[in-house]
Order: C-alpha cells, then structure tokens, then sequence
C-alpha cells in the first residue's frame, strides 16, 4: 500500500472576476474571495479514490502559502486525506515554481510518500512546471496531464492527455503525478467531513526548515489586463485577405 | 451514388443548379441538359464503394426507400446553401425522411446498399435528442466547472458541439445559474460579513452544493411542478437534512445560527426545496428533543440519513392562524387513537413518509391545553390525502389536504404527553419561523446579483442603468433591507442558542421583517429588470412568486405582530 502526498493550493477563486491594480503591480486580492485551485480539487480526490480502492494507506495533503491557507488544507482533510503539513510563506506570489517544486520535493522525502499527485497547473500562475520541476529534483518519473490512472501497487498504467490525443504510460512508483481535468469529478466536503476534518492534525513548517531560499527570484515588471477585442474587417476575397495580411507583416 | 460524384465535382463553385432525377431513364438533367449516366451500376468495385462510403457530403444519402426528384434536389440546394454559409460538417446521424431513392431496377444499387447500410452500423447509432442533451449537460458542467481552462480538447466530439453547449450556458446564464459570481468581502451584501472561520467553511460547502445540484434546475422544477424528492434525499449524506438535530442520532448538532447560515447558502439557489428541507429539519428536531428513547431510535436516524422525509401537520380548513382552535379529535381506543378530522396546506402531502399532526386529545378543553401531537406514518390506514393544490409559487412541492377518517396509530405515536403538544408545535415553530426568514434572505441575495448584474450590462439613455442616480439609491436601500433582515434572523437564532428569554418575540421579528423587507427587495429587484423581469427566463419573477407565501405560512406576519406586542406590553 502506497502512502500518497497531494500538493494543494489557495489561489484566487475561479469565478471571481478578476481585477488589476491601478498600479500594475499586481491583481487585487484583498477581500477577494479565495479557494482550492480546481486541479488540486482534482488531485485531491483522485488521492481519495485510491484509498477507497486500498490502493493508498495514508494521504498527506501540504500546501506552501500564509496564514489562511489553512482553510484550503482543511478543504483537502474534509475531502478525505489524512493528516495536512502546512508550510508558512508569507509572501506566496514572490514565489517560483522551481522553488515550490523544491519543497514539494522535501516534503515527499520528509513524510516517506510513493506518490506525488499534484494539480497541472494552477488557475493564478498557469505556469504547470511545479509537477514535471519536483519529478527533475526528486529523480523520480513522472506522468503529467492524466486522463486516468490505474495503480496495482507497484506499478501505474496512465493515460495521458497529448495534443494528439490519449497516451497511455506504464510508471514505476515513486512517481510525481499530476492530473488533468478530465480524470474525475470532485466530491463535495461534506458538512459531517467538515467537522471531522477538525480533529485532523496538521504540521506547522517553515521553508527554513526544508532547507529551500524564499528570496524573490523573479520580478514582475508589469500586469496589465489583455487589450480589448477590436472591431474585424471582413474581406472581399481570398486575394484581399492575402494582401491585408502582408501588410500587416503576418505572412 | 456514382453519378453524384460527377454533380460535387462538377458545381463546387455553389451555383443555384435545377437538377431533376429521371428514374426511368436513370438520367440526370442539370438545368435542362440532359446528360447520359454511365452504366456503371453493375460493377461499384470495392474501392468506389468505400470512397462513397467515406465522403462526409453523402452523409444522409442512404438507399433506404423511395425519395423524390424534389427531395434530391431540395437537399441538395440546402447543401450547397450551408458550405456556403460554412455551418460545421453534419453528424452522421441518417434522416429517415430523406433517404437516397432506390431505383426499382436497381441490380447493382441492391450492392451498393447493403456495403453503405452495414458500414454505416458499424459506425453510430443514430442520435437521439437525448443523447445531444447529455452532451450539452456534460460541455456545460465542465464548462461551469472551469471555464478558463483551455485544456487538452481531446474530446472532439465536445469541439464540434462547441456551439450547442455555448447556446445552453448562455440559455442557463438567463436563467441566472451564472448569477453566484464570487461576491467580495467588501461588497455589503456580502453573506459572510461578520462570521467566524468555521461558519464560513459551512457557508462554503452549503454554497457550492447548492450551486451544483440547486441551482441549474431550480426554474426546472418550477414550471414542471416537479417535486425533486431524489435530491433532497441525496443532500442528507451532506448533512443538510439534521442540521439541528442531536448527533446521536445522526445529525449535525449545528447552533440555530449556522443552520441560518447554511439555510440561506442553500435558498440563494432555490427556494423552494431548501424551504422544504427545513420543515423536514424542523419535525426532525422535534422528535430529537420531545420524543421517548425509542421513538427517537426509530425515527430520527432515518430521517437524519433521508431514508424518510417529514412533513409538519398544524393548519386545519377551519383554523389557521387561530391554530389553538384545531378540531381534529383524538380519541383514545384500548391501545391505539384513533383519529378524524383534516388538515389542509400540508408541504410534501402525499410523498412524505411521516407527519407530525397536532390534534385535541382532550376535547373538553378548548385552547392550546387539549393538543397532543401524534407521529403517523404515510401507510396508515384511514390516512389519505387530496388534490394536489395549483399555488403562486412554491411550485416544485405537492400541497394537498390530509384526511384522517378512523385512522387508528399506536398510543405509542404520541410525541411528549398529552396536553403538551401545543408547546411542543410552538417550539418548533420558533426555530421554523428563523428558517423561513433565512429563506427569504437566500431568495433576496440570488435576486439583488441578478440585478447587480443586470443594470451594469443594460443601456439607456446612452449609459449603463448603474449610472442613473435612482437606480444607484433604489439599490442603496434595497441592500439595506437585505442586511437589515439578514441581521435580525442571525440575532434571533443566536437567542435561541444563548437561550434567551425573548427568543419567541425575536424569532417573530426576525421573521416579519425579513419576510416582508425580502419580498420588496425580490420586487425591486425586477423592476430594476423593466420587461425582462416579468419573464420566466430570468430568475426574478420565481423568486417573487416563492418569496410571496413567506409572510404567510409559519405563521402569518399579523400573528407575528400578535406575539411581539403581546410580550412587548406585558413587561
């Protein structure tokens, strides 16, 4: 029986409408309504649904953010895992994938996990490297984008979503996973998880502690919202069309 | 299906072209000109026939039964008007009322149609409409579910049915399922203003549930009277159907305030089922706290887990607000009651499994003295119900009159003693008067985002409707009857948990204010919508109709005044 760790994070919900700060300096996040990145929802619950089947003994859910990430942890505990490890950053936007990656890798170690099962991509970065970053530094393979996956014990078979359609992988474990949409629908945390969910224990960590340097190593420069659709030109015929888009230096 | 080959290539520049089919001659003239087919009918080698069979522009051309020359030509010209106009390819789905004609003389087409039929049944079934509305559920639940993940489209299907599902999240953005757009906690309407961590976590949960299985089908239900006792047997795994009761027996053990707050997450998406819910909540209760160690035994587990849902029996024809005046008789037989008289506005009559009727065991006493309350289960004989009443709103229940003719219950049934039962149907009631308002508030919340949204998108007058002044203050104050009542439910179930001794006066505040504030707000709320808002495609004509009966049942508002002047000018 594999003991599973899921990466959760606590990003901007996703039906918020989104709004830039005057100063372009970032999004405004104050007072705005947060919750568990959707993939992680789904990363989540595919950890579940290996314990159901006995594939998995234990799930440890962590998440790396400030203070009120804990909610998002005990989201994760009600929907099912086990115990929650909650790494204290105050700052989380400073951060890069490659140093999340690089707790995230500290931690599988820490707590002795077969299986790393994380979200692709998170809705507020998009930057999907956290997974395929954290394979690289643990050495372990990996599979990313799954469409679905089979675990006997040892070994996974996975279906991965390719531009070209399903790929399906066999993976030796220890493995880093990391799900795509299409592979289950999460559960609700029930009200009676909710409240079971409270007696669960979650570790307090620093980044100090996993040895990893929090220090910006990225700046953002600017954040502007995307330019607003303009008006199109309709064409006579395929020769104007080709012309225009000469001008234009497209071709 | 040769000769057409030669019209595809022949016309692709989408001339208007008169084709006729003469069968006899197994000729086909274009525009008067007559042009000699090739005899080639006998000898469709293999490979022609599986190119015909592959070429997406003879999709519904099937040698099936007869067809007319006006047939092939009518779908030939809507062909040639399509490509044009660039509609996606068609499905391969074969019409059955256009097939390809079959010549009566046809020795190699007799081939031809067997290869193309078999082929064809190899591939799909026909498609049926319920198969296209399971597909645009599901483009819909995932496009709700993350619209802005781009994702590996690796389901064609889904891209080619891109429009229909489009068609059906903007048809479901009408009917305001898109509406629960995360509010921010700096708007003043924001529903989780001064709540601790773990209510917000409750609010949460009830709010996504609601979301999800509520919310979309809310309208649904309303005009087909369709009463969705299947989900709200499958909220009970969620809790939601023992907020308040003990957890001994399975239920949540939550104070009146956060079962307020849960309440009125769940209300926001559809009124009337949460409604229902909560006088399920309201008998589960009264079991729990008033009944025997065995009748809380048989009966509460199963009504925590939804394997029985409750229904609360107090109004009578002939007493409704006047409810101390019931008439039912109870009479006691050897070692059962039997019973006779009726009750009428009975929510879930009929569907139910257990009612809670209070009835006058002692008919000697008139008043509240002589009441008991009794628990008769649906299958009781001498119990049996009426018509289903046609009601303004509240449209998804069945609410029909209960009819006790010599209907015999074990003495066992009675809950709490005799004589008691009016206090027992009074306590209820202050907990159901707190879950009605809480409603209300639900209701008033989903129709000022309506709104919000609305007057930000509409033009008059050059500018936006947010930019009128009226508009900007009529918002004002709707907002604040929102809060006002939102304040007053919380304030009077929390009175109920600290105990407090004013707790009933409160809970008839509570009660009339939000009811009445919440309909006017509902109202507003419309109005702000102008000729839209009478319409049933936008969510707040439904919610004016729920929202009505509110300040009515649970006790009427003028009742409410009642008790509050009455403790008020006591002291």
């Amino acid at each position: 029986m594999v003991r599973v760790a899921v990466g959760v994070k606590r990003v901007i919900d996703y039906a918020v409408k989104i709004r830039v700060k005057p100063d372009g300096s970032g999004v405004v996040k104050d007072s705005v309504k947060h919750s568990m990145n959707p993939f992680c929802e789904i990363a989540v619950e595919e950890a579940v649904r290996l314990k159901e089947k006995k594939i998995a003994k234990e799930i440890v859910a962590f998440t790396i953010g400030p203070k009120q990430c804990s909610e998002t942890l005990r989201t994760a505990l009600a929907m099912g895992c086990d115990r929650g490890v909650h790494v204290n950053v105050p700052q989380l936007d400073a951060l890069t994938p490659l140093q999340i990656s690089k707790m995230s890798a500290k931690i599988a170690e820490t707590e002795a996990a077969d299986l790393l099962i994380m979200g692709k991509l998170a809705i507020d970065g998009d930057y999907g490297q956290t997974a395929a970053m954290t394979a690289a530094i643990l050495d372990w393979p990996q599979a990313t984008n799954l469409y679905s996956l089979q675990h006997n014990g040892d070994n996974a078979t996975v279906e991965r979503e390719i531009d070209g359609g399903l790929e399906t992988n066999e993976i030796k474990t220890p493995a880093v996973l990391s799900v795509d949409l299409r592979i289950n629908q999460p559960r609700y945390a029930t009200l009676p998880n909710i409240m079971k969910a409270k007696k669960k224990k979650v570790k307090a960590l620093k980044p100090a502690d996993l040895g990893v340097d929090v220090a910006p190593t990225l700046t953002v420069v600017k954040i502007a919202e995307p330019p607003t659709r303009e008006a199109g030109e309709i064409v006579e015929d395929v020769d104007a069309l080709i012309g225009k888009l000469k001008d234009a230096g497209r071709i | 299906m040769f000769p057409l080959l030669k019209i595809r290539y022949y016309d692709v520049s989408l001339k208007l072209v008169a084709v006729t089919y003469d069968k006899d001659r197994h000729e086909i003239h274009f525009g008067g000109k007559q042009q000699r087919l090739p005899r080639k009918r006998q000898t469709t080698s293999a490979s022609e026939r599986k190119r015909t069979d592959s070429l997406d522009a003879f999709d519904d051309i099937k040698p099936k039964s007869e067809v007319t020359t006006n047939d092939l030509k009518a779908r030939l010209l809507k062909r040639m008007r399509e490509r044009k106009e660039g509609k996606a390819s068609r499905s391969r789905s074969p019409s059955p009322k256009k097939p390809f004609g079959e010549s009566s003389s046809s020795g190699g087409f007799g081939k031809l149609k067997d290869s193309a039929e078999k082929a064809d049944e190899k591939t799909k079934k026909p498609e049926t409409s319920l198969d296209r509305l399971k597909r645009r559920l599901q483009a819909r639940k995932r496009k709700e579910k993350n619209p802005d993940a781009d994702g590996n489209e690796s389901d064609l299907e889904s891209i080619a049915q891109s429009e229909t599902s489009i068609l059906a999240m903007l048809r479901s953005v009408r009917k305001g399922a898109k509406y629960q757009r995360a509010l921010s906690a700096s708007s003043p309407i924001f529903p989780g203003s001064g709540l601790n961590e773990d209510q917000l976590v409750w609010q949460d949960a009830a709010q996504k549930w609601g979301a999800a299985e509520l919310g979309p089908f809310s309208a649904e239900w309303d005009a087909k009277c369709h009463y969705p006792i299947d989900v709200i047997k499958s909220s009970a795994e969620q809790g939601f159907l023992g907020l308040y009761t003990s957890e001994d027996v399975g239920g949540m053990g939550l104070s009146r305030l956060e079962t307020s707050i849960v309440v009125e997450a769940l209300s926001e998406h559809c009124v009337p089922t949460t409604a229902m819910m909560t006088i399920h909540n309201m008998v589960s209760w009264m079991i729990d706290v008033n009944g025997t160690p065995e009748q809380r035994e048989e009966y509460c587990p199963r009504l925590t887990s939804g394997e029985i849902i409750g229904s609360y029996c107090l109004t009578e024809p002939g007493s409704g607000s006047d409810a101390s005046a019931l008439a039912t008789t109870c009479v006691r037989d050897g070692d059962d009651y039997v019973l006779n008289g009726s009750k009428c506005f009975i929510s879930g009559a009929g569907v139910h499994d257990l009612y809670a009727v209070m009835v006058r065991t002692d008919p000697a006493t008139k008043g509240p003295k002589g009441i008991s309350c009794v628990l008769i289960p649906k299958d009781t004989p001498g119990l049996s119900f009426g018509a289903d009443e046609t009601k303004m709103g509240w449209k998804s229940h069945p609410t029909k009159v209960l009819i006790m003719e010599n209907c015999r219950v074990p003495v066992s049934n009675l809950l709490g003693v005799e004589g008691k039962g009016f206090n027992i149907a009074m306590s209820g009631l202050n907990g159901g008067r707190v879950n009605i308002a809480s409603c209300s508030l639900g209701g008033a919340q989903k129709a000022m985002l309506a709104a919000k949204e609305h007057l930000g998108v509409r033009k008059a007058f050059g500018k936006t409707l947010d930019s009128q002044q009226y508009l900007q203050y009529k918002m004002a104050e709707l907002a604040t009857q929102l809060v006002t009542s939102r304040l007053m439910v919380r304030h009077a179930a929390a009175a109920i948990d600290q105990k407090d001794p004013a707790a009933a006066s409160l809970c008839a505040m509570a009660k009339l204010h939000a009811t009445d504030n919440c309909s006017e707000v509902a109202n507003g709320c419309l109005q702000m919508f102008g000729g839209y808002g009478y319409l049933k495609d936008y969510p707040c004509e439904q919610i004016v109709r729920d929202l009505r009966v509110h300040s009515i049942l649970e006790g009427a508002n003028e009742v409410m005044r009642l008790i509050i002047s009455r403790q008020l000018l006591s002291e």
